[in-house]
């Protein structure tokens, strides 16, 4: 699982993918996500991170996560996500 | 610093919502930091918006149109020529450039006027009637395509290609058909405006993606950005654009231009299948309208091409600024009667 290296995140959420132009926001816990992704977290390592800094119990994270990877597949911003 | 000062001639004012390239091309060449440029302005009809840009452009003359054929042309120019003591011409539309390419030779040994415009054989290689055989020779996927003289031979392309399709004209528009019935009603529209042959090619669902570049017409490419459609009128236009990093594009770019030792201005447009692949679908033989976002992005195309046209040596340029993108408006211009008027009976401005 790894995040297309040229994808850009501002502090705002604001995020680019250079290569196809599509731009969206996200709010604080996508960011953290995605800048845990830049440091090469792994899934299982997000996870536990996610129920640290926010209230949410581990099958909710694990749940909801999946869920945003997915996403962030089909956007062509994680590669090699399966 | 003194900048020379050169007088170019600029076709395309038509900034309308299916613009032409003159106005981008013009503010680029006002943008220009090699040269001082008075700009003369070339139109068709007396309606077309940059006309009446005088801020952007110096003095107008209407030209005869494509159909009148060289002559007319030759002799219109010679006019022009007379009182302006032109540089350079820079034609901007694909309807056009037969004429110009033909007589480009007579321009620049009895009159000094410059162009940089591809060979014959070139303009004809891109054509979209024979764009089959232009992407194998350039090695570039291309669409199933064929060309089409009755709205007969629909009904009888049978397996050939499947629906929906696109139908396209020889020069310009580009509808898509779901039925051989939109098919053929389509051909009716399509050859009434730019007539025949009807190109009839294969739909590939994607994300529309371009490249403006320029070649020197010795194989090498001085610049080329490839820019994503974010809004597209209901004519297919760009109304918003951003610049990608998209190193497939520019080296696919690079490819066709060393191939085809392309002179000149030139946009290749894509599409980019969801499993990532490149087909090309046109390459237009002079810069598109949106040339101006290459400008934005730190490639100034005209400028460049106007300096190949005076015999500088131009390197290629070897980045941009990706994630610049250009939206466009429609504004209204306060137009007197008299300038109208005057555009209209004496086809000067």
């Amino acid at each position: 699982m790894n995040i297309n290296k040229n994808i850009a995140i501002s502090e705002t959420g604001f995020v680019f993918n250079p290569l196809t132009g599509d731009s969206f926001s996200t709010n604080k816990i996508g960011q953290e996500i995605l800048r845990k992704l830049q440091s090469k977290t792994d899934e299982i390592s997000l996870v536990e991170h996610l129920t640290e800094i926010f209230a949410v119990d581990k099958a909710t994270a694990e749940k909801d996560l999946s869920d945003f990877l997915l996403i962030l597949k089909s956007y062509q911003i994680l590669i090699d996500y399966e | 610093m003194n900048k020379p000062k050169i007088t170019v001639a600029v076709t395309g004012l038509n900034n309308i919502d299916s613009p032409g390239p003159g106005i981008p091309v013009i503010r680029a060449l006002r943008e220009s930091q090699s040269y001082d440029v008075r700009i003369i302005g070339l139109s068709y009809e007396s309606l077309e918006p940059g006309l009446y840009m005088h801020d952007l452009v110096d003095k107008s003359y209407q030209i005869p149109m494509p159909s009148a054929g060289t002559n007319s042309l030759l002799e219109r120019l010679n006019y022009i020529h007379q009182q302006e003591n032109l540089t350079l011409i820079i034609p901007n539309f694909d309807a056009e450039l037969y004429n110009f390419i033909k007589i480009s030779s007579v321009l620049k040994n009895d009159y000094k006027i410059a162009t940089f415009l591809p060979t014959l054989e070139q303009f004809e290689a891109r054509h979209k009637s024979v764009l089959h055989e232009f992407g194998e020779a350039n090695d570039v996927k291309v669409p199933f395509s064929k060309m089409l003289f009755s709205p007969n031979e629909i009904y009888t392309l049978g397996e050939e290609i499947s629906y929906p399709l696109v139908v396209k004209g020889k020069f310009y528009d580009a509808m898509i058909a779901a039925t051989p019935e939109q098919a053929v009603n389509y051909f009716h529209k399509i050859s009434a405006k730019w007539g025949l042959p009807i190109i009839i090619q294969e739909f590939i669902s994607g994300n529309e993606v371009n490249v403006t570049a320029i070649g020197d017409g010795k194989g090498a490419c001085i610049g080329a950005v490839p820019m994503r459609k974010l809004y597209i009128t209901d004519k297919g236009k760009a109304w918003a654009g951003i610049a990608l990093d998209d190193p497939e594009m520019v080296a696919i770019a690079k490819k066709v231009i060393a191939n085809s030792k392309w002179k000149g201005g030139c946009e290749l447009e894509f599409i980019k299948s969801r499993e990532g692949e490149y087909y090309l679908l046109e390459m237009n033989p002079r810069f598109p309208a949106w040339v101006y976002l290459a400008v934005g992005c730190g490639q100034n195309h005209p400028e460049a091409l106007t300096k190949m046209a005076l015999g500088e040596e131009v390197s290629p340029f070897e980045s941009y600024e990706v994630g610049k993108m250009f939206v466009r408006y429609s504004y209204d211009q306060i137009v007197p009667l008299n300038e109208f008027e005057k555009i209209s009976t004496t086809g000067e401005l």
